[in-house]
């Protein structure tokens, strides 16, 4: 047996940039830095493709002028009061599923394991259906009415997220266990959305269904500032993470006997992947397959043997926002993004799939 | 390759790692019982016994992945349970039966993953981490086949992955779970190997659950027989494995031999008994 000498370039640090200063070190895929990074700059030209877009059409580069801060009065107005916090409401969504999906998927070993397919969205649909059905009437539905749609929505979401983890823990949390559980919990939100829909005034009905669906129509500064201040206090939590996801993805008793503190960390990424849902569905509505889809795609292009957080945000930005854009632009009518999302986003990973040769697990 | 022969242990280290009368239970079900065990520093020791006495789970126990319902478990002297996962994670390496490693997931990265306690969010990836992987890579010949996807390996060469990895772990103790589950022969005295090399060249203090018992009996130093849960017999190879002994834990008529390559004793079945 002879042992080689480590070449240049260790063997574990092919295709993968070292930095060291100090005490402190760290390693990365390149293709972990430019994914996103072609990805950041494919969503600032979406964005500001789709902020001149309107019953008023500015340019890209007008907008752009806008946006740092030289543009004139009107575009000015058009631009960053009426139209820029859809956008950023939209961005904040995405990035908050992309990254919820990418923590729940990583954690559970499952690509199934979404906050769509279990139930936190769901949830927060009964939720804001409840309010939505339920304001004006009398009694505790009055109560839930005068929340509001979003705060209803939140408390739904979390509400869910919480039976979710009850439900699903025993000693640790198993992620195939956690699936089962979720989509359980996801049917009997249905169930409840649907009696709530069937009680429903028609314009009570559609008001709701426009939210199920998922919508950045007529979102407001106060709404993006909320999730921003929101995403200011998850992201930076979310990618403290990272270094555990990595051992988490191993059997549990591999992660343990790497020093991971199990239980600990398991009810930090649940708790935290179920908060990044629960906000970012409070702002917008369920709006469908991003969680579900993004990681999947965030891999597949940037490599390794997990979604990539910081990949899966931007995408999920992408992808928000690029639907958004085309409901307004291309189709006839203008949709819910929601519609789109699922339309979009499902296609693109059968392709990914069929071309690539991996199977559809993490 | 030449076969590593163990002669058996004639100083005996202080105790790194001991079980103090554990009863350890899945729930209701009570599967060991008041069982003691002291393990040496530089021992090799393998555990034997028939499927369902106990020994996965007596070696879950002593990992620190299973809590005993009653007795406790001391590594270094200090209650197991009572110290930092992390800290345990810098003594105390193991290897479950069957690891699954996450699809696309290069034995390059698998072996770095071996030094997580070593790392913190300040430092990922330290020059000693880099030389620390790169060696065990090389050490157990694994360095061709680093950037190859674990799940695209052979058996015996994904046994060899984990083993790299527990030897990045850089731990004194080393357990293993059946680490030659689904190998083929030759498959299994290559995986026995490169544990042996590591008790004699590396001075780990290794565990093995093993389910061959002339295997255990020419790689352990000393072997632990165990049936429904007891520690049944305790020692040398030529100690433990006794006619008696595999009738009694076994069910099994066998002829103890001299094992003609190694000299250690060498079970050959005549009968299953009752």
């Amino acid at each position: 047996m002879t042992a080689t000498a480590p070449r240049t370039g260790a063997p574990a640090d092919r295709g993968r940039a070292v930095v060291r200063v100090g005490p402190v070190s760290g390693r990365f895929r390149w293709r972990h830095l430019a994914v996103p990074a072609v990805t950041a700059v494919v969503v600032v030209l979406l964005s500001a493709v789709s902020l001149g877009r309107g019953d008023f059409p500015i340019g890209v580069g007008d907008v752009l002028r806008t946006l740092v801060g030289l543009g004139e009065g009107t575009q000015e107005f058009i631009v960053l009061e009426l139209r820029a916090p859809r956008i950023v409401v939209g961005l904040l969504v995405g990035v908050a599923l992309g990254l919820a999906g990418a923590l729940f998927q990583t954690f559970a070993r499952n690509p199934l394991a979404s906050p769509d397919i279990m139930g936190i969205t769901q949830g927060a649909s009964v939720g804001a259906v409840a309010a939505i059905v339920l304001a004006g009437t009398s009694g505790t539905g009055a109560l839930l009415g005068g929340l509001g749609v979003p705060l209803a929505a939140l408390l739904g979401a979390l509400a869910t997220g919480a039976l979710l983890f009850v439900l699903a823990w025993r000693t640790g949390i198993d992620g195939y266990r956690l699936v089962l559980v979720g989509i359980a919990l996801w049917a009997v939100a249905s169930a409840l959305t649907d009696w709530l829909l069937t009680r429903a005034e028609v314009t009570d009905a559609t008001a709701a269904y426009v939210w199920i669906t998922g919508s950045l129509n007529a979102r407001t500064w106060d709404q993006a500032v909320t999730l921003a201040l929101s995403l200011a206090v998850l992201l930076p939590l979310a990618l403290a993470a990272t270094r555990a996801l990595g051992v988490l993805q191993f059997g549990d008793d591999t992660a343990r006997g790497l020093g991971v503190r199990l239980a600990t960390t398991q009810a930090a990424v649940v708790l935290l992947a179920v908060a990044l849902t629960a906000v970012a569905v409070a702002a917008a509505g369920p709006v469908q397959f991003v969680a579900l889809v993004v990681p999947q795609i965030a891999v597949r292009l940037a490599g390794g043997s997990r979604p990539p957080l910081l990949a899966s945000g931007l995408l999920g930005a992408g992808l928000v926002v690029g639907a958004d854009l085309l409901t307004r632009t291309v189709l006839p009518q203008a949709l819910p993004v929601g519609i789109l999302t699922a339309a979009i986003g499902a296609p693109y990973l059968l392709w990914l799939l069929v071309r690539g040769r991996r199977r559809s697990t993490l | 390759m030449t076969t590593t022969l163990h002669p058996p242990a004639t100083s005996i280290g202080p105790v790194r790692l001991a079980a103090e009368s554990v009863r350890l239970a899945y729930d209701d079900r009570v599967v060991v019982r008041e069982l003691d065990l002291q393990l040496a520093d530089g021992s090799f020791t393998a555990i034997v016994g028939p499927n369902g006495c106990g020994k996965s789970t007596l070696l879950r126990a002593l990992g620190r992945l299973l809590r005993p319902v009653e007795g406790r478990v001391l590594l270094d002297g200090h209650a197991i349970e009572r110290t930092p996962t992390r800290e345990v994670a810098k003594t105390l390496g193991l290897l479950p039966q069957t690891p699954v490693a996450p699809e696309g997931l290069t034995v390059a990265d698998l072996v770095a993953r071996g030094r997580h306690p070593h790392q913190s969010w300040l430092r990922q990836w330290s020059r000693g981490d880099e030389a620390a992987v790169a060696e065990a890579l090389a050490w157990t010949d694994m360095s061709e086949l680093a950037d190859r996807p674990v799940d695209a390996l052979s058996g015996g060469q994904r046994q060899r992955a984990w083993i790299s990895m527990a030897l990045a772990q850089g731990t004194d103790l080393l357990l293993l779970d059946e680490p030659t589950t689904y190998l083929d022969l030759s498959h299994q005295i290559d995986v026995l190997e490169l544990v042996a090399r590591l008790h004699t060249e590396r001075g780990r203090t290794v565990v093995v659950v093993l389910h061959d018992l002339n295997l255990a009996a020419r790689y352990a130093q000393r072997l632990v027989a165990m049936k429904d849960g007891v520690l049944v017999a305790s020692g040398t190879p030529a100690e433990v494995l006794t006619e008696e002994l595999l009738a009694d834990v076994f069910d099994l008529e066998a002829r103890i031999v001299p094992d003609p390559v190694a000299g250690t004793p060498m079970v050959v079945p005549v009968r299953r008994l009752r």
